[in-house]
């Protein structure tokens, strides 16, 4: 289709939204034209994203799942910045003007034995495809999503559908258990046999605390890293972590690293280097969207 | 009349009665570049150099001896043939300069604007030589800015000769990728360019700043590519999105030009490298330029730090642009970190001299060795050893060695790293058969062709960190190359 042999002005991959749904309060989820790249991706890649071609940040995304036959990729975002607000203003048949991808190596699936999966909050989505890839693979898959409450958790069902067991736990209890999700994990882990695998993907904090409780017993474990980035292709090192104390590019040297390895609290702390900023656009975006009455 | 005008008409006067001789070209005064005056100029993003009048064009295009041997062509990496077309300058035919330059070299309006003339052209400029200094050789490049700049309007579209049935991909836009695709495209072929980003230009785009290339001349020579039908796919990650085999062996494509620039950036591996407020210049110059972070709350989204006291390391033309951009995005002070003394800077002249007029000041025989952060992680300072020039080496340079308990604190915000850039993996990884030198950039032949058939490469993957005429000179000859392949392949 890109590759018609008449000349053509300045190709655009067109990214049409063809279906959309709000989650819950703030997070939304889309299946979006990009035909190559829901053929070339794989579990674990992400997407970067560009709403208005030069003005606009680049934010990655982590693909939930795609159709190939479809030629849809699906991204679930939470309305956080700018640009994730303006994503979740628009409507089905509005088109995304930059999507480039997939980025990131592939997730390393393969018959472990068991793996437990611990989604906290949107983290679910990018861990979806991750759990059904070892699912596939033979393993034994046993899930854990977390999130502050009821309305928050997402992929509940889809989630119930492939794993051999699945714990829901919330902060307040309003569905599943009242806790957070290292207290099933800690038990999980101390089962006998142990899992071989832990997958944890979430907010940054909840990764951290994932991992202090799972190498202690020995679990290895498996995060993936959500930072800033601008090219995700190693071009500025904007998105480097430390890990094992080595400067490490998240967009191709991950997004995922052995958990016990990264430096959390730094990573934290970079990734509210724009913080202000950031709400300074969105308190902008917000104002106008006000003012023409959407 | 005023001086310059009056000079004028008398060399015109001269060049009828019997031509200028050496001494009246001699006694010209090489024309200066007007520029924005250093205080405003600090406060825009308007390009700084403003380009030559015809008058001073001319009175410069007379200093030229016109020698028969033209050691400037020489000089020149794509050999345009200098001599001929200043001499037509000089002789108040302008259009007939730009198509003597344009013979050779297709983004005239860059390279006149970014070329390190004063090791080039310049350098073997025998009124140069003549003056024992390269600042008075003919201002070749700023000859040639002015030339190419008359072109702007005028919208000439190079002829493309009839289909030939062949596919080509090209990828990377930087200036390698426009001339491989501008080349292959004349002849015929069906040209797609892919590239990463969400536009087109590479380095020119995102990495030069808007005050020394406006971004309207880039952009006119990709509009000029999309006139001749070449396509431009941006926002495709070859090897990742499509690898250069799936090109090939699935989507049709006779022939690959890999021209993905350079791109990994080199950091210090110190203390403190990963603290909230240290960029690499890519990531820098980036968020400025293609992302337009000089426009935040103005349109744009993009943030950037908001620095009052910039260090930036290095001494190219990378770390000129970023010191030169931190000033632009409203720093107070901005320092140049070097290890090296000014003479051993690889940065254009002119950008050092702009630089020192805007207020960047220099440390030189200086080199950090850690970063400092406050207790959120945000930079508040670096430690800087400064470095004595030692002995002379084997090669006769003389090294800079460290000179122990010197070091001192430099309270900064912001620390920008303009050390270089590596070869980015991405490419050697997913193809397969790619035969790469053990910096990792892609090994090739005289004809710019790969370890692979039908796979060409040049520019910054394959020498380094190079230059932008580099690569349009290897963007030349892999076009040629990859005609002639075409031509024996059924
Ligand atoms: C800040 C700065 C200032 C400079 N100043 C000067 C100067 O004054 N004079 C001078 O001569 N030179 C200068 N240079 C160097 C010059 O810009 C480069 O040598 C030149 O641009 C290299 O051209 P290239 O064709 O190799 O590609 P590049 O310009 O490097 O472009 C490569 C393109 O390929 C794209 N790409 C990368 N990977 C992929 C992929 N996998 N798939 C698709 N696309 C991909 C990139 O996004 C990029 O757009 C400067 C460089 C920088 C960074
Ligand atoms: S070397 Fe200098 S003086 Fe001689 S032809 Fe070239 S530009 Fe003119
Ligand atoms: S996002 Fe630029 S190097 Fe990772």
């Amino acid at each position: 289709m890109y590759f018609s042999p008449e000349p053509v002005r300045n190709l655009k991959l067109s990214h049409k939204i063809v279906s959309k749904q709000q989650l819950s309060e703030n997070v939304f989820v889309a299946d979006i034209e990009a035909p190559l790249i829901a053929k070339a991706r794989k579990p674990g890649q992400f997407v970067i994203v560009c709403t208005r071609g030069n003005y606009s940040e680049r934010i990655p995304l982590t693909i939930a799942g795609a159709d190939a036959s479809k030629g849809t990729i699906r991204l679930i975002w939470q309305r956080v910045g700018k640009s994730t607000a303006e994503m979740s203003d628009m409507k089905v048949g509005d088109e995304i003007d930059n999507i480039a991808g997939p980025l990131g190596k592939p997730t390393h699936i393969e018959k472990f034995g068991t793996v437990v999966c611990i989604g906290g909050g949107i983290g679910a989505a990018p861990l979806l495809p991750i759990a059904e890839g070892m699912k596939k693979a033979g393993n034994k898959l046993i899930s854990i999503l977390g999130a502050r409450t009821k309305e928050l958790l997402i992929l509940q069902e889809e989630f119930a559908a492939i794993s051999d067991e699945i714990i829901i736990v919330t902060d307040d209890g309003s569905v599943g258990k009242k806790a957070l999700v290292t207290e099933p994990l800690k038990e999980i882990c101390q089962r006998s046999p142990k899992p071989e695998l832990a997958v944890a993907i979430g907010p940054a904090i909840m990764m951290k605390f994932c991992c202090q409780t799972t190498a202690p017993l020995n679990v290895p474990t498996v995060v993936s890293l959500n930072t800033i980035m601008i090219d995700g292709t190693g071009m500025c090192g904007g998105c480097r972590v430390e890990v094992d104390s080595k400067p490490m590019f998240v967009c191709v040297d991950g997004p995922e690293f052995d958990g016990h390895k990264v430096n959390f609290d730094l990573m934290m702390k970079r990734m509210t280097a724009y913080r202000d900023l950031e709400q300074e656009s969105l308190k902008k975006y917000k104002d106008h969207a006000c003012k023409i009455g959407l | 009349m005023n001086e310059s005008e009056k000079l004028l008409q008398e060399m015109l006067e001269k060049q009828k009665n019997g031509g200028l001789k050496p001494a009246d070209r001699y006694a010209i005064p090489s024309q200066d570049m007007p520029a924005q005056d250093p205080g405003v100029r600090k406060g825009n993003i308007s390009e700084v150099a403003t380009g030559y009048s015809s008058l001073q064009a001319r009175l410069e295009a007379m200093r030229c001896l016109q020698c028969k041997t033209a050691p400037c062509m020489e000089g020149c990496p794509v050999k345009i043939r200098i001599r001929d077309f200043v001499t037509a300058i000089a002789q108040g035919d302008d259009v007939k300069a730009l198509a003597v330059i344009k013979e050779n070299s297709l983004l005239p309006a860059v390279c006149g604007r970014v070329c390190p003339q004063e090791v080039q052209c310049q350098e073997t400029c025998t009124v140069g030589k003549k003056f024992k200094d390269v600042e008075k050789s003919v201002s070749i490049g700023r000859l040639e800015r002015y030339v190419a700049d008359l072109d702007q309007e005028s919208n000439s579209i190079p002829q493309v000769a009839a289909p030939t049935g062949k596919k080509v991909a090209v990828i990377g836009s930087g200036p390698g990728g426009i001339v491989v695709a501008t080349d292959l495209r004349r002849m015929g072929h069906d040209v797609t360019v892919f590239e990463a980003f969400h536009k087109p230009g590479g380095v020119m785009v995102y990495g030069i700043p808007e005050f020394r290339l406006p971004k309207a001349i880039v952009q006119r020579e990709i509009d000029v590519l999309t006139k001749m039908g070449v396509k431009i796919v941006c926002n495709f990650v070859v090897g990742r999105t499509r690898t250069v085999g799936e090109l090939m062996n699935e989507d049709g494509f006779d022939a690959v030009y890999i021209g993905v620039g350079a791109g990994l950036p080199n950091f210090m591996n110190i203390a403190g490298e990963s603290l909230i407020g240290v960029y690499s210049a890519n990531e820098y110059l980036t968020r400025a330029n293609l992302m337009n972070a000089y426009k935040f709350g103005k349109g744009s989204d993009t943030p950037i730090a908001q620095s009052k006291r910039v260090a930036v390391v290095g001494g190219g033309n990378v770390a000129m642009d970023a010191a030169r951009t931190a000033l632009r995005l409203g720093a107070e002070k901005v320092f140049i970190v070097y290890r090296r003394s000014e003479k051993e800077m690889p940065a254009r002249v002119e950008e050092l001299h702009h630089a020192k007029e805007e207020g960047v000041e220099f440390c030189l025989l200086q080199n950090p060795k850690r970063v400092i952060g406050d207790e959120n992680s945000r930079v508040q300072a670096i430690e800087i050893l400064k470095y004595e020039l030692g002995e002379p080496d084997a090669s006769g340079r003389r090294k800079p060695v460290v000179i122990p308990g010197s070091e001192f604190i430099l309270p900064v915000d912001t620390v920008i790293i303009a050390i270089g850039n590596g070869a980015n993996p991405l490419i050697g990884q997913t193809t397969p058969g790619l035969a790469l030198n053990k910096w990792g950039n892609i090994v090739v032949d005289e004809s710019c062709k790969t370890s692979l058939d039908g796979v060409y490469a040049g520019g910054d993957i394959v020498l380094g960190a190079a230059t932008v005429i580099l690569a349009m000179g290897q963007g030349r000859i892999a076009a040629a190359a990859i005609n002639d392949y075409l031509k024996t392949k059924k």
